[in-house]
């Protein structure tokens, strides 16, 4: 038998915080799709789903299912070519060359026959819209988590040190974030994707974290500033905690529901630069799929009225970070403590 | 008021040095020696020779960070390495086209933005706030991407309501011709995030004194909002789309691209494409310095208005 035990001491702020979202019925709608999509990107990493996306599964521009197949167009790519295997003997000095490569060519088992309709559709070679989407979906959830997981990193070092040191440290570093300021943001991050001149994974992420820590550093100071005096840290210094210790042992889990929100924050910033970047081909490399990329290819394949690239891409972005921001913005009140 | 201007400028000119101490690393020593790229380029080696003494690769780093500021002083990036333009007539032509786009489009999203929010403000906690607010989240969810090709494709290419991209020689032609669909779009995009950012700064007004002051002395609902909460909340807006101004004269590239627009922010993308160093570094540096004047017009503004704001 189950006993409750009541308990009388008062909740922390994360099971507070928790109780409030799990009341918040859009944050919890939110909250199961980013998860959703988590576990499709974790499938999708482990190559469980979609490892064969560049496989030319249907026939080019294969239409959606529900669309139904296209009768009027052509076969694109004919079975085999029509050489009529005549022999004109001693004459042709390749002849026995040739005989040999069309017995070879015989054996050889028929190209996979191609699907005329595909479930979300196929892209101008017959690729899987689907599964393109998908591996989309890997490459902007990888790169806005980790990109968002280094700015985040050194937005809340540099942040916790100006904050807590002041004085010259702190107008070294408010230096250092009004210089980053003082550059637009998507021409920063374009100058120096100019200047790296190389295309990939790594290199997005690295151009995102380092330009994207501004707004964390300004967030995390302010509360460094504030935690500094307070009595818990000087207590921790009387019982002789180093600096480093106060920092990250005592004050940092007292910020970190800051912290949270600027991660999350960022992910979905950051998802959406990745996505410009890539259309643009600074982004990730070629061999790699983008809901970037999937919209440059449909572009070209919307006047030809294919639209199911595009609609795929563009749904597949529109939920997750319509799901993101609301949850972004239901964490942030579930962690306000003046809500309580 | 004097001593504020002056204690501003202050902290402007290290932050201006320090731009131009980002833009030197890291072109001049992340990006190295540009013979590499240059080559690629150019055939003729006599002209590459040119580029480095100019850039004065072969010299010490202060040598070249000298000679970075006597070019951002005088202006004179020299030429564009893809084309053999001058960079400064480069940005000459261009800033018109921009500016032709940039300027309707910021004035009627800001108009357009201030009604809805205002709208929205007044029904705060409603139901149709609600929904306003998810829609802005849903909306802004949409990539910038989307919005343009999807405009591009149903106004100009189905319907041909307007021409799908080009550009002209005549100024009212271009405004009244080629503009136009690049403005939509542009104000669609900032509809959404714009209306979300002006409704916190009108919320933070309703709850003022002074509203329940005009409020107590019989003052109409319709007074009340589109007059006192309307003035107070629009410095914020103003020094918000001022502060935008530069940002946008570079970040208008994917609308300048789409549309054909030659304007600075898709000769931007142009220059990032052919690792075209001085239109880049030309560009990045004036636009930082644009925004830098910008701020500190507004901080002053603010200041001129409201002689409460402090120095941080």
């Amino acid at each position: 038998m189950n006993v409750v035990v009541e308990t009388d001491y008062s909740p922390g702020l994360w099971a507070l915080a928790w109780r409030r979202l799990r009341r918040d019925r859009v944050a919890m709608v939110s909250l199961i799709v980013v998860c959703a999509y988590v576990v499709t990107v974790l499938a999708a990493v482990t190559g469980l789903i979609a490892a064969d996306w560049s496989r030319e599964a249907g026939v080019n521009y294969a239409p959606p299912v529900f669309v139904g197949a296209d009768k009027t167009a052509p076969e694109t790519r004919p079975q085999a070519l029509p050489v009529p295997a005549t022999e004109i003997g001693i004459v042709d000095p390749l002849a026995d060359v040739m005989r040999e490569l069309r017995n070879g060519l015989a054996d050889a088992p028929a190209p996979p026959a191609r699907a005329s309709v595909l479930p979300l559709g196929g892209d101008k070679w017959g690729r899987d819209v689907l599964k393109k989407a998908v591996k989309g979906t890997e490459t902007s959830l990888v790169v806005g988590l980790v990109a968002a997981l280094l700015a985040v990193f050194i937005g809340t070092v540099l942040g916790a040190y100006a904050g807590y040191y002041g004085g010259r440290m702190d107008d070294f570093l408010n230096w250092l974030y009004s210089v980053f300021t003082a550059i637009p943001y998507l021409l920063l991050v374009l100058a120096i994707a100019a200047v790296l001149n190389q295309k990939g994974t790594l290199t997005v992420i690295i151009i995102l974290g380092l330009t994207g820590w501004t707004g964390i550093f300004r967030l995390v100071r302010a509360e460094y500033l504030k935690h500094r005096t307070r009595e818990y840290v000087l207590a921790a210094d009387a019982i002789g905690a180093s600096n480093a210790r106060r920092m990250f042992a005592h004050i940092f889990p007292n910020v970190s529901h800051v912290v949270l929100v600027q991660l999350s924050l960022h992910v979905v910033l950051f998802i959406k630069s990745e996505v410009i970047l890539s259309f643009l081909g600074f982004g990730v490399g070629v061999d790699t799929v983008s809901w970037g990329s999937m919209l440059n290819e449909s572009q070209a394949e919307l006047i030809l009225g294919k639209w199911w690239q595009l609609a795929a891409a563009t749904v597949a972005m529109a939920v997750l970070v319509t799901a993101f921001s609301l949850f972004t913005d239901a964490l942030r009140d579930a962690l306000d403590p003046k809500l309580k | 008021m004097l001593s504020y201007i002056l204690r501003r400028l202050f902290q402007f000119i290290p932050t201006l040095l320090g731009v131009v101490l980002l833009v030197f690393v890291l072109f001049n020593w992340i990006g190295g020696d540009p013979a590499y790229l240059l080559a690629g380029k150019m055939s003729n080696p006599e002209q590459i020779a040119n580029i480095r003494t100019q850039l004065g690769v072969d010299q010490p780093y202060y040598m070249q960070l000298w000679i970075f500021i006597t070019q951002i002083v005088t202006g004179d990036f020299g030429a564009s390495w893809a084309t053999n333009e001058k960079v400064s007539t480069l940005f000459a032509t261009r800033l018109v086209p921009s500016l032709t786009v940039l300027v309707p489009m910021l004035i009627l999203s800001t108009l357009i933005t201030m009604g809805l929010a205002l709208w929205v403000a007044y029904r705060r906690g409603t139901l149709t706030d609600r929904f306003i607010m998810i829609g802005c989240t849903v909306g802004q969810s949409i990539s910038i991407l989307v919005y343009i090709i999807v405009f591009q494709y149903v106004f100009a290419f189905q319907l041909g309501w307007f021409p799908v991209q080009g550009w002209g020689q005549d100024f009212w032609i271009n405004l009244t011709k080629f503009s136009v669909l690049p403005i939509l779009v542009g104000v669609a995009v900032s509809l959404a995030p714009d209306t979300r950012l002006y409704r916190t700064f009108f919320l933070d007004e309703i709850h003022q004194d002074y509203v329940r002051t005009a409020r107590a002395k019989g003052m109409g609902e319709a007074r009340v909002m589109g007059v006192h909460v309307l003035r107070n909340a629009a410095i914020p807006i103003v020094t918000n789309v001022m502060i935008q101004l530069p940002a946008l004269l570079a970040g208008a590239f994917l609308i300048e691209r789409f549309f054909s627009i030659p304007g600075i922010g898709r000769e931007v993308l142009l220059a990032v494409e052919r690792s075209d160093f001085p239109v880049i570094k030309a560009v990045t540096i004036y636009v930082a310095m644009a925004t830098l004047v910008v701020n500190l017009l507004a901080d002053i503004l603010y200041k001129a208005i409201d002689p409460r704001v402090q120095l941080k």
